[in-house]
């Protein structure tokens, strides 16, 4: 698979083939095939319980699939899931739970740090960098509870730049930051894109047509053309995808070009 | 308390009661960041079973007790991570039946038990000597492995699927948690009893969670309060001729309302 992707420019970082996963018998993704290129910046949309973030736990190696084949940088996903930043849904946190900022981002050194190796300057030098980069270097002593939705958000990302990941994956990265916010994420995310290949799940559709460069349905199965324009086919899979893409009529953008301007 | 000192079983105690703390601030953290305080809790009972083994086979009980509640506690980390339903059932079977076996056990042990009330309700006072140097030495184990993977404990406990997704060892290290569990419990049985272990576990370390920045400071500052309640608690059953382990928690209750009162004043 490798080789075709290198033949043809652009190499794919993501290669999906086949893949079926569930929970007790009951299936949640069905028949599903992606091949993501590199610098690539992709979102997933699709209805609550569509299989979204069961698709990302197969990706992270985290949800074992009943079928098919996952590869991440041509490699198994344990292998691969260590070029892989990984940023959870903020939500699904403990805000009692006693740690600070700077505590929260220096665990994605641990990937750089086996047991029994001690963190080193140069992971507290990546850590610094990481919280300028992402605003948040003033608060970096504040417990992280105590933050913002939005403001955790930020640190979670700057924890998943530190893994010094190729690929970053975010599970609804909007669903708690507040609107003014968002767009100060999203200008990062594209700037980080610059960088780093994006895999992104989320609700929200106005960034799916300011901001990322393909679209995917996800609804048990994957509707996926490698392209920005919301098919047709994604709307006739109708229950598929939320009404409000019909009703705001986005702006359907003409193809995306493959792979970007082949880096 | 001053001329209580003058008495070796008082310095013991004392000394016990210190020992005691440092596991109870360091493994009492992460049980309650983790929220395994009922498992916990399990594991506490069930090394009751050790003890019966002990006597029937004429062993020193705290070997059985060391046996069976890291048996107990693997064996119900197993269930908590392979069952997706019901793992608590299974954990509270698996306390009963450590217990009862442990009592059974007892009755079919001939002769006078003497200390056996110390195991369940803890007895301070009698702790001997040798026993003093097992609880240092299970302390120094537990502290060691603590600090040594620190950042791995830190990482399943705050976000366990990320600790996965960087490759960290996450199965083996909560087996080991659950194993340190258990050696806490054994350091703590004599003090408090095992019944009552699970207060000392839990109060001093969610009273240090209220106000610690970190996990670290939070085991710190839970060994420190673990240090004041027995010590506080011991003057208080010496003065009033009350069984220690009981009033080593009460005294940690009040702290904790004081405590809960005081936090809310702060955050006002």
């Amino acid at each position: 698979m490798m080789q075709e992707g290198r033949a043809t420019g652009p190499r794919e970082v993501i290669s999906v083939r086949g893949l079926w996963a569930g929970y007790d018998g009951e299936i949640v993704l069905q028949d599903v095939n992606l091949l993501v290129q590199e610098g690539d910046f992709v979102g997933l949309i699709g209805p609550n319980g569509g299989g979204k973030t069961t698709f990302l736990k197969v990706l992270l190696g985290l949800h074992p699939p009943l079928r098919g084949e996952v590869r991440i940088l041509g490699m198994g996903v344990k292998e691969g899931r260590r070029y892989v930043g990984y940023v959870p849904q903020v939500a699904e946190f403990d805000r009692e739970f006693p740690i600070q900022v700077w505590d929260v981002v220096r665990m994605g050194r641990l990937g750089h740090r086996r047991l029994l190796r001690r963190f080193t300057r140069e992971d507290d030098e990546v850590v610094a960098e990481l919280l300028r980069e992402v605003g948040m270097w003033e608060h970096r002593d504040r417990p992280f509870g105590e933050l913002s939705g939005g403001q955790r958000q930020r640190v979670y990302i700057a924890r998943a730049l530190a893994q010094e990941p190729k690929i970053l994956f975010l599970d609804e990265p909007l669903a708690s930051v507040d609107p003014e916010m968002r767009t100060n994420i999203y200008d990062l995310l594209q700037r980080l894109n610059e960088r780093i290949t994006i895999l992104m799940v989320t609700h929200d559709l106005g960034a799916i047509s300011s901001y990322v460069k393909t679209v995917g349905c996800l609804n048990r199965r994957l509707i996926y053309h490698a392209s920005k324009e919301i098919t047709a086919e994604m709307l006739e899979e109708g229950y598929a995808c939320p009404v409000d893409l019909i009703a705001h009529g986005l702006p359907h953008r003409v193809f995306a070009p493959h792979g970007e301007e082949g880096r | 308390m001053m001329e209580a000192l003058q008495y070796e079983f008082m310095r013991n105690a004392l000394l016990a009661g210190f020992l005691v703390s440092i596991a109870c601030g360091v493994i009492g953290a992460l049980v309650v960041v983790n929220r395994i305080v009922f498992i916990s809790g399990g594991i506490a009972h069930a090394a009751y079973g050790g003890i019966g083994l002990g006597y029937y086979f004429g062993f020193n009980p705290v070997w059985g007790a060391v046996a069976f509640s890291i048996a107990s506690a693997l064996g119900m980390g197993a269930v908590q991570r392979r069952t997706r339903q019901r793992a608590d059932t299974l954990i509270g079977v698996m306390w009963a039946v450590g217990m009862a076996l442990g009592i059974v056990l007892l009755d079919l042990t001939p002769g006078y038990k003497a200390d056996l009330m110390s195991y369940l309700f803890g007895s301070i006072l009698t702790v001997p000597r040798e026993e003093l140097l097992l609880m240092l030495g299970l302390d120094l184990a537990i502290v060691a492995v603590v600090a040594l993977f620190y950042k791995e404990f830190l990482a399943i406990s705050f976000d366990e699927a990320f600790a996965e997704v960087e490759n960290v060892p996450v199965e083996a290290l909560w087996m080991a948690l659950l194993c340190l569990i258990a050696l806490t419990v054994v350091v703590m049985m004599r003090v408090v009893g095992l019944i009552l272990v699970i207060a000392l576990l839990t109060i001093p370390a969610a009273i240090a969670g209220q106000f610690a920045r970190d996990l670290k400071r939070m085991m710190a500052l839970g060994s420190g309060l673990g240090v004041l309640f027995t010590t506080l608690g011991l003057w208080a059953s010496y003065a009033f001729n009350l069984t220690s382990g009981a009033t080593i928690i009460l005294v940690a209750a009040a702290g904790f309302a004081v405590a809960t009162a005081l936090r809310r004043v702060l955050s006002r």
